[in-house]
Formats: structure tokens, sequence, C-alpha cells
């Protein structure tokens, strides 16, 4: 039972995209993850409109005091179990916004990241190759 | 003995087990055929198979402040009610002579049901976005399912004024399929794009608009009800064809007809391709004026025996 569990994971991760106001360049990079040039339906990845139907969340921005409230709803919105995932150098140490008032972030110190992806931003193939990190985690 | 036979008939064979299977398969051609016109892979054989089994080890939320019954009756419904249309549809064409009454206007209703489940269960869901969703599919349910009506009263008027679906299989097979008349054609027109608003695919899929409002009234479902709701889709995209199969182009009178299905199904797909979704308005103005008044023109032909 936990092996059938963990193949119907595997094999279709369905991804919500977060994105917790990030510069638009890594959400960029995730749509074309999502072209018929790299196309993750191979692997049945899609894209999902809701955190309910998601199994993974690719969230993307640096954590900061009014998108943390946002982004712990959408991860008690999910059905677990859930993947997180972090696209972007900004999620992984603040990047260059570290110094300011405002962060609040890297993820961890809120939610459970299973992985981070860095990159400013991180190229399609890095973050095809974060998330088979991730599902290989499972 | 009996009991068993009936309970084998309504949930394996060809009740909801197999209809299920060969419609998650068929879902798996449609994404496949999809992801062709692309020009990209596409997802392997087995992938809505994993989808399924993943959904139903998945946690099942049920949205704060909703009612937990109503929410769950939904893809409930559409289930029982695709199995019952399965067993119809299949035990009428292997034995069109048989006491058992398969009445169309049953049928018609029980085709009624899966919308009706996904108005319920995304109502009681507690979210705007699945209010508009199933507002949409309201409208929707309206605009096409005018037509369809029409065009079943043009059936039954060519089998004679029967309304066993026995009898309008057996009509085919003795006097050759409606399909090959001008009525026919324009009957086969007409539940060609009926089903297509009723599978919610492109251009119909209004109510579900991923872009504008996320997957409408499905979007507070997870884990094994929204498997349910996708189970009863694929179960749809096997039925809906062979309905038409059945009341237009002759039953399951050879092995063609699975060639004719095949047909139907690449069919449904391509429009869905190649066509950009369309607004409410527009949906209803195009099957109330277009596609309800060449459903009236093939009434009257079908009156004139034509």
């Amino acid at each position: 039972m936990a092996n059938a569990k963990l193949w119907g994971l595997k094999k279709s991760p369905w991804v919500f995209h977060v994105a917790a106001a990030s510069c638009n360049n890594c959400d960029i990079e995730i749509l074309d993850v999502l072209t018929p040039r790299w196309d993750v339906e191979r692997f049945g990845i899609v894209l999902v409109g809701s955190p309910r139907h998601a199994d993974a969340l690719l969230i993307t921005g640096v954590l900061n005091r009014k998108s943390l409230p946002r982004v712990l709803r959408v991860y008690e919105q999910t059905s677990k179990p859930c993947l997180v995932i972090g696209v972007g150098t900004c999620t992984c140490d603040n990047h260059m916004f570290a110094p300011s008032y405002n962060v609040v972030g890297p993820y961890d110190k809120h939610i459970p990241v299973d992985v981070y992806i860095p990159g400013c931003p991180p190229k399609p193939e890095a973050i095809i190759s974060g998330v088979v990190k991730a599902l290989k985690r499972l | 003995m009996s009991v068993v036979r009936v309970l084998f008939s309504y949930l394996i064979f060809p009740g909801f087990v197999f209809t299920a299977v060969v419609g998650l398969f068929l879902t798996w051609i449609d994404r496949k055929v999809t992801a062709r016109i692309h020009w990209r892979v596409g997802p392997p054989w087995y992938q809505p198979y994993a989808d399924f089994l993943k959904l139903l080890l998945k946690e099942t939320i049920i949205p704060e402040g909703s009612s937990k019954i109503l929410f769950l009756m939904g893809p409930i419904l559409g289930l029982v009610a695709m199995s019952i249309f399965a067993v119809m549809v299949f035990s009428m064409n292997l034995n069109p002579e048989g006491t058992f009454v398969g009445d169309l206007i049953v049928m018609v209703y029980l085709l009624a049901i899966p919308p009706l489940g996904l108005m319920i269960g995304g109502s009681a869901s507690k979210n705007p976005l699945a209010s508009v969703g199933v507002s949409r599919e309201m409208t929707q349910y309206f605009a096409y399912e005018l037509p369809f009506l029409i065009t079943i009263a043009a059936i039954i008027l060519k089998a004679g004024g029967s309304v066993r679906f026995g009898d309008i299989i057996m009509a085919q097979q003795a006097n050759g399929p409606f399909l090959y008349s001008i009525s026919g054609v324009i009957g086969a027109i007409v539940i060609l794009l009926s089903t297509q608003a009723k599978l919610g695919f492109v251009p119909f899929d209004i109510p579900e608009a991923e872009q504008e409002i996320m997957a409408g009234p499905y979007i507070e479902y997870s884990g094994v009800a929204l498997a349910m709701f996708r189970v009863v889709r694929a179960m749809m995209l096997f039925l809906l064809p062979l309905f038409l199969i059945s009341v237009l182009w002759g039953g399951f009178s050879s092995w063609w007809v699975i060639l004719k299905f095949l047909l139907i199904v690449v069919l449904i797909i391509l429009i869905k391709n190649t066509n950009p979704r369309i607004r409410i308005d527009q949906s209803l103005r195009f099957f109330w004026l277009g596609i309800g008044v060449l459903s009236v023109i093939g009434l009257v032909l079908a009156v004139y025996g034509l």
C-alpha cells in the first residue's frame, strides 16, 4: 500500500505555482518548463489552478512580512502529503534583499521546504532537476 | 444468483469498473493526441491511473462551513448515474430484443445527473470562484440541452415513435443506420457538439475555464472526491460517443463499432485542440440560435421521413 502511494505521488506530481512577491523572472522560467520544448507532462507534471489539487508547491520570491501569512495560508490549504520547492536564489538566502528590514525568510524558518533551486533565475533544466531531486527524497 | 448477476453488471462489467478503466485509458489518448498536436511527447500510458491512485491516497479536505453531505454527494451522484447509464447502453446493444426496459428518456435524464452533481457540489463548496463556475455550468446546461432534446425527439420519430432504446437499435439494424439521411447527419452534428459541451471540452469549457476561474466548481475538491469527479468525466468520454453510435450509427452491429468509436473520439479531441474558448453568452447564442435552429430543421425533415 505504501509502495502504491509512493508510486502514484512520484508519477503524477501536480504543481501549484505560488508567486510570493518575486520579480517574475523565476515565474517566467517556470512557465518555460511547461512549454513544448521541455514538456514536463512527460513525467506527469501538470500545473493546476487550486492548492487543493496540488502535490507540490513551487514557491518563488523573497519571503517578507506581507507575503508570509499568504504563503502559510496556501500551505495550510494544500492537501497533504505535499512537497515544497523553493525556486530562485531569493528563496534560499534572501539574495540581495537580505539586509532589508522587511525580509523574514528564508522559507524553512516557517514551513518545511524539501528542495531549494538556486539561480537568478534558475534555468529550466535546473528546475526539472530540482523537482526530480525532490521526488527522489520521497 | 440473479442478485449477484445484477451486482456484477452494475459494478464490474459493463458498469463501474470496466467503464472507468476504459474511460481513463481514453483520457490518456486525449492527453497524448493533444501533446502530439502541440509537438510534445506527452504522458506515458499509465498516467491517468497514476493520477487516480495518487488522488485516492491523498487527504480529502472539506471546506470549513460547507455542508459535508452535499459536498460529497456531488461526485457520488455522477458516478452512480454513469454506472447505470453504462449498463443500459451495453445491455441494450448486446441484446436489443431483451426484456430489459431501456428507456431513451430515462437515459437522457441519467445524462443530466453528472452536471447536476457538479452544480450541487460546487455550490456547497462555499467558494466564490466555484459559484461563478456553477452559474456558468447552469447556463451552459440549458444551452446544450435544448438542441439535444429536439434531436432525441427526431430520433424517436425516425424509429417509429418508440422510446425503447432496443427498438431504436433494431430499427437501424433492419433499415440501415439513421445517420445515412439528411436529418441523421444534422442529428449527428447536434449530438456531437452537445457531447463536446457535456464533456466540458474546449470550446465549451466555460464552467471550468482554468485561466479565469481556476477549476470552477472543482476548485475546493481534493483527494477521493476529485478522483471521483475525474472518473465521472472519463466514463462520460467513453459512454457519450457510444450513445451517439447507438442512436444514430447502427449500434454494435459488427466490429466496425470500434473504428466508428475511435473516429468520433478523435474528432472530439481535434475540435478541442483547434478552437479557442468562447464566452458564455456566445455559447448560449450558438446553441439556441445556431444549433437549435439546425436541430429544428432536422426534426421537420424527420417528420417528412428524409
